[in-house]
């Protein structure tokens, strides 16, 4: 899986497996900018099953634009939202 | 498919954000969970799992530490620790002993 940089334009997965998904429905199939890598941690898809969560996923902070998020936001064109995403969730643009 | 615990984005009423007095079970299920944890017989994840599993009619009528109780009872019920029957024997045997009607 490709690592992704600050700047980074990339799309969340628009996808709805079952289990314990930390990616929120509100952002799946959306467009971010990366803004940074946290590092690299136990799946929690994994350890949700009981299991010990490896291969460890990089994790990174993604900005959205509000407007992107929601059809009716009628706050400023710069508000954005900052969420902390897994790397097999998401993909470069 | 949208699990129930799942809200962003939804219409909702105001957040409720004034802190409330712990009942002694809630501390008792916390003290569980700790426990349980500690013999690495659960994780925090496994517990978001089942308690997104508990559907939405269950998850919307429960209060905060009674689905943290109703998915630990099916977690630990999954792992073999005890079975189904054992719980509701369990529950018939508690309720007679507070005089209720076993029903």
């Amino acid at each position: 899986m490709a690592e992704f940089s600050r700047g980074d334009h990339v799309r969340v997965r628009d996808d709805y497996p079952p289990g314990h998904i930390r990616t929120p429905v509100y952002v799946r199939g959306k467009e971010g900018v990366v803004q940074r890598k946290f590092g690299s941690f136990a799946n929690p898809e994994v350890l949700a099953l009981g299991r010990d969560g490896m291969p460890a996923k990089l994790l990174y902070e993604v900005r959205f634009r509000q407007k992107d998020l929601w059809p009716d936001y009628d706050g400023s064109d710069g508000d954005t939202l900052d969420i902390d995403i897994y790397e097999h969730w998401l993909a470069k643009i | 498919m949208r699990g129930p615990h799942d809200l962003g984005g939804l219409p909702a009423g105001p957040v409720d954000t004034q802190p409330h007095e712990m009942t002694f079970w809630e501390k008792q299920i916390d003290a569980l969970n700790l426990l349980l944890a500690q013999k690495g017989l659960r994780k925090v994840d496994e517990n978001r799992r089942y308690i997104e599993m508990l559907g939405d009619d269950a998850y919307n009528t429960l209060s905060y530490y009674e689905r943290w109780t109703a998915a630990l009872a099916r977690q630990l019920i999954d792992k073999g620790l005890f079975t189904q029957d054992e719980v509701d024997a369990k529950v018939v045997e508690i309720r007679g002993r507070l005089g209720e009607d076993a029903g």
